[in-house]
């Protein structure tokens, strides 16, 4: 269990990094996990196709809002086109616990790669596997 | 702790729970989820087993042995969940595959005939989305109204509030006997006189009530009740409806197919009478002659000493996670009226966080809405975590997860 819990979620979870609102965003996207009623808001502003700045917003366990702390540290300056590329598995490396035998949490880590993901496609959802 | 709370040997009765005899984390398995879904003794996992090996065959058909088998023991154990609830007649009973097919049973075939335009059905705030989606769909479909009985402070009905939501255009009241996320007994039997005295009907969740206690149709005076065998220590896909014969026998069919009919003609057929009316198709089999031995074990233990020892262990869990700082329970506070589900917030950890950290000192707790996202609103807590006791509970038990909401509490402070 304290494989799930290692210092650095607690850290983000407690400390989340973009946290919060943006005034005027260009892309403002929320998703919900129907498990559990969690919410996240993710706001973008979007400068010739460059993301300059992210924010979050919303309520949920430990997992996703270190999950979209540290998702939003690595999308920030990056080109719209790379943001669509940032997939499933490269959100799982770069929160590093082991979630591969535990669907439900899963889906907690993903609820802000849905939510980025989303907004910037445009639609109103994606599917997990399509992450 | 244990001995002074029990009516019976709680721990020779574990070891009637094969699952509960394996190791969950290095600990021996703390199971505080039977609010969900119950373990099963070996009695009615064996007794699943034997249909299945022994004399599996359709029932209220063949006409050679193993189906004459079949059909005995599957009428049989109608007669068993009948006299479970103090039915009057087996008839009354109609097998489903749960609370929620039960309740859509009646919304559908009784609704459909009996509710019109303006009509009101009357709900609570607390239930579960099996009795209000439903009653959502029909009023989408007939143009009724629904109304619902609010909650106090202490999750209890504000049943002064019944005066004025009770009105000759009441059609249906539709209420939880207990709540799966409060906890709270609501008074079925005052309400349901007070139904029918405005020409209404009532309607009964049982799924938190009948595992439980002893539940008596006829004591309570109620029309319908809807109940899962999963939940009472039998198989899953089995529930079944009770209803008052005369208003069953007036129903329409609820699917068609198979078993429900009298004569089937190319264009029109007649319909069987109750119950088969409102059982089309091939049924669980074994599942509901697992669910009659679930009713013969729990008889066996005898239901008003579960529920005295479930009163007992709640009242010690109730002082014991008053104890926990930071710990907010969402139902009464008090056992006057409540059953051994414990809802809570501790301070603000997630309660997917709380699960998961008692998930690894073996403690099985329920994280989230519990299919009652209307009343978590109500609450202004997007989830909940939930302990939920049963007969093969322990105060030790209970003590393990006070343990572990503290462990939780300091991991996240």
């Amino acid at each position: 269990m304290e494989d799930l819990y290692r210092d650095q979620i607690l850290e983000h979870a407690k400390y989340p990094h973009n946290a919060g609102t943006l005034e005027h965003p260009d892309i403002s996207h929320e998703e919900h996990n129907p498990l559990c009623g969690d919410r996240i808001r993710i706001d973008l502003q979007i400068e010739h196709d460059q993301i300059t700045d992210i924010r979050f917003h919303g309520r949920g366990c430990a997992i996703s809002q270190a999950s979209a702390s540290l998702l939003t540290d690595e999308i920030k300056g990056m080109s719209v086109e790379q943001a669509k590329q940032f997939s499933k598995d490269d959100l799982l490396e770069l929160i590093g616990i082991p979630l591969g035998k535990n669907p439900v949490r899963i889906k907690c880590a993903l609820l802000s790669l849905k939510t980025l993901k989303a907004g910037l496609y445009g639609v109103g959802s994606i599917d997990d596997e399509d992450l | 702790m244990t001995t002074s709370l029990t009516q019976f040997d709680v721990l020779a009765l574990r070891r009637e729970f094969p699952i509960l005899q394996q190791i969950h984390n290095g600990r021996p398995l703390a199971f505080l989820d039977s609010a969900a879904s119950s373990q099963k003794p070996r009695q009615v996992i064996d007794c699943l087993e034997d249909y299945y090996r022994r004399y599996n065959a359709n029932v209220h058909r063949g006409v050679y042995r193993l189906s004459e088998e079949a059909t005995f023991a599957f009428e049989r154990a109608r007669g068993k969940v009948a006299k479970f609830i103090g039915a009057a007649n087996h008839r009354e009973v109609i097998f489903t595959r749960n609370t929620t097919e039960a309740i859509n049973l009646v919304a559908n075939s009784w609704g459909n005939t009996n509710v019109r335009a303006g009509d009101r059905i009357l709900l609570s705030v607390m239930e579960h989305h099996s009795n209000l989606v439903p009653w959502q769909m029909l009023a989408q479909r007939t143009g009724a109204e629904l109304d619902f009985l609010p909650i106090d402070g202490q999750g209890r009905l504000v049943l002064e509030q019944l005066d004025t939501l009770l009105t000759e255009r009441t059609r249906l009241v539709a209420l939880t006997h207990q709540s799966n996320v409060l906890g709270t007994v609501n008074p079925i039997a005052d309400i349901a006189q007070r139904a029918h005295d405005v020409g209404a009907l009532i309607l009964v969740d049982g799924a938190q009530s009948v595992p439980h206690m002893p539940v008596d149709v006829q004591a309570l005076g109620i029309d319908f009740l809807a109940f899962s065998g999963h939940k009472m220590c039998g198989p899953t896909g089995i529930g079944a409806l009770w209803g008052r014969r005369a208003i069953l026998e007036q129903m329409p069919p609820f699917l068609g197919g198979g078993s429900m009919i009298k004569v089937v003609e190319l264009k029109q057929s007649t319909y069987a009478d109750i119950p088969a009316r409102f059982e089309a198709g091939t049924p669980a089999i074994g599942e509901a002659i697992a669910l009659g031995e679930a009713c013969d074990y729990l008889n066996d233990v005898g239901m008003a000493r579960i529920h005295a020892h479930e009163q007992a262990l709640t009242g010690y869990a109730l002082d014991r996670l008053a104890s926990v700082s930071g710990l907010q329970l969402v139902g009464p506070q008090t056992l006057e009226n409540r059953g051994g589900v414990l809802s809570f917030t501790l301070d603000s950890v997630h309660p997917h966080d709380i699960a998961a950290i008692l998930d690894g000192e073996g403690i099985a707790v329920r994280a989230g809405h519990h299919c009652c996202q209307p009343l978590h609103t109500l609450l202004d807590a997007p989830a909940t975590t939930r302990a939920s006791f049963y007969l093969y509970n322990t105060a030790e038990e209970i003590d393990r997860l006070a343990v572990g909401l503290e462990k939780a509490r300091r991991m996240f402070s």
